[in-house]
């Protein structure tokens, strides 16, 4: 083996005697095994290769047990986790490519360029399957916006999303936001992206066919990012704001020519295996494609494209430069794609072969500067079954009960307080710097339960949200969990969706503390129950473990991405009330659950107790009666109860639809108990006064508890712009007939509208 | 080898809105002398030539044509 | 009529364009690339939105000098329809077949949401199927749309009834005289922050944006009456 021509770099024996593996996160135990598949000791570009290769990010060593239970297989699903992203079958030779992806540690160092790559990395994984994109959505999470270091995070990560997404032209249609001081220095950036295709256009990263070449396509290789992957498999400390320079700058204009060039070649018909390079850059990439076909691939590296001069093998190998992609070809179809990417005016280059000696073996200046087995690195790498524990705080909650609560003297109060919070509150401030109209396919932009984009040449339309609360999973992971699951599919039925899949991202503290790994263990499994109850398979996922700050891990926060199918655009639904006069319609049951509710936080201050249960028999009754419902036409409009409660949930409906409401709960609860608890499986329906036999006669054939609580109240008056209400409506909301909240409209939709950008001025 | 250092910026007479933004972020951080705040931007461009008089034509059609919009921004260079 | 729709390396909302072309009138549309040196065969141009050239330098800078600009200018000259739309109107900007430039939206923020338009000329091509006056529901989606022109410039837009459309309440980009979309002296070449395009059905929230598509086949049938009788 050839050594380093970098006289800075040290040698096989130094990195031994040094022990230097151990600055990659390596292990004397995992360096022990390298040198076992080597058979020597490893230079420098093979323990960095491996390095971040058995890091967590790429090879999932301490969550991988955890996630081996989740059901991934199902009638619908065409493809399961493994490859880019999951593929499910929608009908008519089409389908769905669906993944989410976390950029946690990036964004909290540099938030703008953080969330724009993470979301760029994300379009690229359904692009590299071959799909064409046609919308994201983001799940967010930060701490308190009173902070001014937080709302310099929140206002740069929105930014960098829309800079992204608005750029290369796919929507950002929607997604959620929370705000907990949980989150404080750590902030939780997701992206999902969700792509269409045609069955026989499914790409697969494979390198298949000894001896056909590989080509590089993209911006050239620069030293940014390297060791990305390392970087995302450790907690942030104070030294993270050092390894700044580790954080990648995204371009989307670049990445939108990549895009519609790949997909270019992929229609052509000439492609044999494409994948994007991701973390861990071209050795991820070339090694993965390697391992999959059970090949080998011999790389050229001074053919690699490069920004700097100098450059070495390690650093090439390592480098997160973005928007770069790897694909093979037959040798004879070199040209034709050459020709699409100069039409596109990119670089492509062919960087090297497919080997039949499963090495993945890397030539720089004339000599061999790695061969390493690509086995070992994609499939070998260690994984741990690490200890689990329960908390000490889950065991104390136990004794916490919220019925005893003081009954709130000042319901009015409280519930704006609760609109008032940036986790209710609108999120308008938000959405408005996202372009969720280009692509002229969005039907139900942010803002309402899922977002609903329309396929062009068919009646049909998919149903997209992502959902996690992460204080309930806090509260109980397994719980919490398979709420998250529940709430999604709820979101999705209420949009007019049938739940089809879902795509996971688990960020969680560090899995070295044994009371973290049980969060993870636990809510897995509440996953998985919730999974197999709704028959929702997983089809693929991301974990983002080592999120911690000073104080502590963050809320564990499984955040569940989902898709439904709406089989026909006559059925889609949002949550605004659409007719004075209609009946509104309580499904479920509500029983005294404040446990991570937003009424315990903004009014009591803690955070404590047992979250809401859940019955998944029971929501999935709700599901499919309030689907058939919808699609037998008698919904004029569905809105989950969520954070906030139903009273909440009535006053969104208002807001949205420009309405008035008059309501009277029923109930054995207390007032507050009754407007505020966030019991699960409970929809606000309403109904036209024609469709309400009908409507409570199909409840009651699938055993849904349903109540009629009120009507829609008058049409509010709205400004020129119809953006704001101005008079004509009230909230009138009655417990067992004694009056609990009685607000105009304008007031509460003023409350909850101008939270967000007023903490932003 | 001629390097030339070209500074766009928004003309006098026409709300710089980045600008404002800046100062005012300025103001409250508690430098109130800062009177006025223009942003703008600054180009390197590095010419495979050595006659200045021609550089400085060339430069010159540059921004008219490309680097700068007359119609809501001023340029500068220097060449070195 | 055949439409040509413009596409520029960054050009995204070019397929928004065609389909709504499709949707709204059938009328035969082709793709265009920016390298194309020959329009001869279109009647009506889309300068399309999006970020061309991913809006480096200045919005619409760096596509003016592609060849096909070439092309539009001289169709413009013979008085055929040019539409440019957001990042469209920023290109015909910049190329100089309207007057003015933009600058940053005064929120300094993009902002995307639906807007409502006052029709203030319903005389060019692309706005006769309006009526004077005519309150209109048009999304936008932009960071760079505030208007800027010198007093001369805004002068002859005003005698000449340059103006066509203008932000009806509230101006969502400070732009200058609440301007929203402008033509050239013939009134053959339009351009409009405003999407047209995303108002086409009502399930994307207006349908507002289709009589456009309608006026412009309408004036197009007048002037070739022959053609399209025969």
């Amino acid at each position: 083996m050839a050594q380093q021509l970098t006289a800075k770099e040290p040698t096989a024996a130094q990195i031994a005697e040094q022990k230097i593996y151990k600055q990659f996160g390596v292990s004397d135990e995992e360096y022990a095994k390298v040198c076992g598949f080597l058979g020597r000791q490893p230079n420098y570009v093979e323990i960095g290769v491996f390095s971040v290769m058995w890091s967590e990010h790429c090879s999932y060593k301490n969550s991988k047990p955890v996630l081996r239970k989740f059901p991934t297989t199902g009638p619908r699903v065409l493809m399961g986790p493994g490859e880019g992203a999951g593929v499910v079958d929608i009908g008519d030779n089409q389908a769905v490519v669906f993944k989410i992806e976390s950029h946690n540690h990036p964004s909290a160092i540099e938030p703008f360029q953080g969330a724009a790559t993470g979301v760029g990395g994300i379009i690229r994984d359904i692009f590299s399957m071959g799909a064409r994109p046609i919308a994201v959505l983001n799940s967010l999470r930060f701490g308190r916006l009173e902070n001014e270091r937080v709302k310099y995070l929140f206002e740069h990560v929105v930014a960098g999303i829309a800079g992204y997404g608005n750029c290369i032209g796919i929507p950002t249609v929607g997604g959620e936001v929370m705000f907990d001081e949980s989150y404080e220095g750590n902030p939780l950036v997701n992206a999902m992206c969700v792509g269409i295709i045609d069955h026989d256009k499914i790409q697969k990263g494979v390198a298949k066919g000894i001896g056909n070449p590989v080509f590089y396509v993209g911006p050239a290789t620069g030293r940014d990012g390297i060791h990305g992957a390392t970087f995302a498999s450790e907690e942030l400390t104070e030294e993270s704001e050092a390894k700044r320079p580790a954080v990648q700058v995204g371009d989307p204009f670049m990445e939108k020519l990549v895009l519609e060039a790949c997909i270019e070649l992929i229609n052509s018909g000439i492609v044999i295996g494409i994948q994007d390079m991701g973390a861990a850059g071209l050795t991820c990439s070339s090694s993965e494609m390697a391992s999959k076909a059970g090949n080998g691939m011999v790389l050229y590296l001074d053919r690699v494209p490069q920004r700097e001069e100098g450059m070495t093998a390690y650093e090439m190998m390592l480098s997160e430069s973005q928007e770069r992609m790897l694909f093979v070809v037959e040798p004879d179809k070199e040209e034709q794609a050459k020709e699409i990417f100069t039409r596109w005016g990119l670089i492509c280059e062919n960087v090297g072969n497919v080997t039949e000696d499963g090495m993945l073996t890397l030539i720089h200046h004339g000599e061999k500067v790695a061969e390493i087995p690509v086995t070992a690195l994609v499939d070998e790498c260690p994984v741990y079954n690490k200890p689990s524990q329960v908390p000490a705080y889950y065991v104390q909650n136990a004794n916490v009960d919220v019925s005893a609560y003081a009954e709130v003297d000042d319901l009015n109060g409280a519930l704006k307080k609760i609109l008032a919070s940036p986790t209710v509150a609108s999120k308008e401030w938000i959405y408005n710097q996202y372009d969720y109209m280009v692509r002229t396919s969005t039907a139900v932009g942010p803002g309402s339960d899922a977002a609903v984009v329309t396929i062009r040449g068919t009646r049909k339309a998919l149903a997209m949200t992502t959902d996690c609360n992460g204080r309930y999973v806090y509260l109980d992971p397994k719980v919490g969990g398979a709420i998250a699951v529940a709430e999604a599919a709820r979101n999705i039925v209420c949009s007019g969706g049938q739940p089809l899949a879902i795509t996971d991202n688990l960020n969680f503290g560090s899995p070295e503390k044994p009371e973290i790994f049980w969060q993870l263990e636990q809510s897995a499994d509440g996953i998985t129950e919730a999974c197999l109850a709704l028959d929702t398979p997983v089809i693929g996922g991301n974990v983002s473990l080592y999120n911690e700050n000073a104080k502590g891990a963050i809320y564990p926060t499984p955040v569940i991405g989902m898709v439904g199918l709406i089989h026909d655009i006559d059925h889609i639904t949002t949550q605004g009330f659409k007719n004075s006069g209609d009946v509104v319609f309580l499904l479920g049951e509500t029983k005294v659950e404040l446990g991570g509710s937003e009424l315990q936080k903004v009014w009591y201050g803690v955070t404590e107790g047992r979250p809401p249960s859940i019955d998944l028999a029971a929501e999935g009754k709700l599901q499919q009666a309030l689907l058939a419902a919808i699609q037998g036409g008698l919904v004029a409009s569905a809105h989950d109860c969520a954070e906030g409660g139903v009273a909440v949930a009535l006053v969104e409906s208002a807001i949205s639809g420009k309405f008035g409401v008059s309501v009277n709960l029923q109930t054995s609860l207390r007032a507050d108990q009754a407007l505020f608890s966030e019991s699960q499986s409970r929809v606000v329906v309403s109904v036209a006064p024609a469709n309400e036999a009908a409507f409570a006669a199909l409840m009651a054939e699938h055993g849904v508890p349903c109540q009629t609580i009120g009507a829609v109240g008058a049409k509010a008056e709205r400004t020129a712009e119809g953006t704001r209400v101005v008079g004509g409506a009230e909230v009138t909301i009655t417990v067992n007939g004694a009056e609990a909240i009685s607000l105009p409209l304008a007031e509460v939709e003023t409350t909850w509208k101008d939270a967000i950008p007023c903490l932003m001025q | 080898m001629i390097k030339a250092t070209v500074y766009v910026t928004v003309k006098q007479n026409v709300l710089d809105v980045q600008g404002s933004a800046v100062q005012g972020a300025l103001h409250s951080l508690g430098f109130g002398e800062v009177n006025q705040v223009r942003i703008g931007k600054y180009l390197e461009l590095k010419l495979d030539t050595s006659d200045k008089a021609e550089a400085e034509a060339r430069v010159k059609t540059m921004c008219e044509k490309l680097l700068a919009n007359t119609v809501i921004e001023d340029y500068r260079f220097e060449l070195s | 009529m055949n439409f040509a729709v413009l596409v520029f390396p960054g050009s995204n909302c070019d397929i928004d364009c065609y389909k709504a072309v499709e949707d709204t009138i059938g009328q035969p549309v082709d793709f265009i690339w920016h390298t194309a040196t020959d329009l001869s065969k279109y009647d009506a141009i889309i300068v399309p939105g999006g970020f061309s050239y991913g809006d480096y330098l200045r919005c619409g800078a760096i596509s003016r000098f592609a060849p096909v600009m070439n092309e539009v200018i001289k169709a413009a000259q013979a008085g055929k329809f040019v539409l440019g739309i957001c990042n469209g109107f920023q290109i015909l900007l910049e190329s100089g077949l309207l007057p003015g430039a933009m600058l940053r939206n005064r929120s300094l923020k993009f902002r995307c949401h639906s807007s409502l338009l006052r029709v203030e000329n319903n005389t060019t091509p692309f706005t006769v199927d309006y009526e004077a006056g005519e309150v209109i529901d048009i999304p936008i989606a932009h960071g760079e749309g505030n208007y800027y022109c010198d007093e001369e410039t805004l002068a002859r837009l005003h005698s000449n009834k340059q103006i066509v459309f203008r932000y009806a309440h509230e101006n969502p980009n400070g732009s200058l005289d609440d301007i929203a979309g402008i033509c050239n002296e013939h009134g053959n070449v339009v351009g409009m922050m405003p999407h047209p395009e995303r108002a086409v059905h009502q399930l994307l929230g207006s349908e507002d944006g289709k009589r456009m598509f309608t006026s412009v086949l309408k004036v197009w049938r007048e002037r070739h009456g022959a053609t399209v009788n025969s």
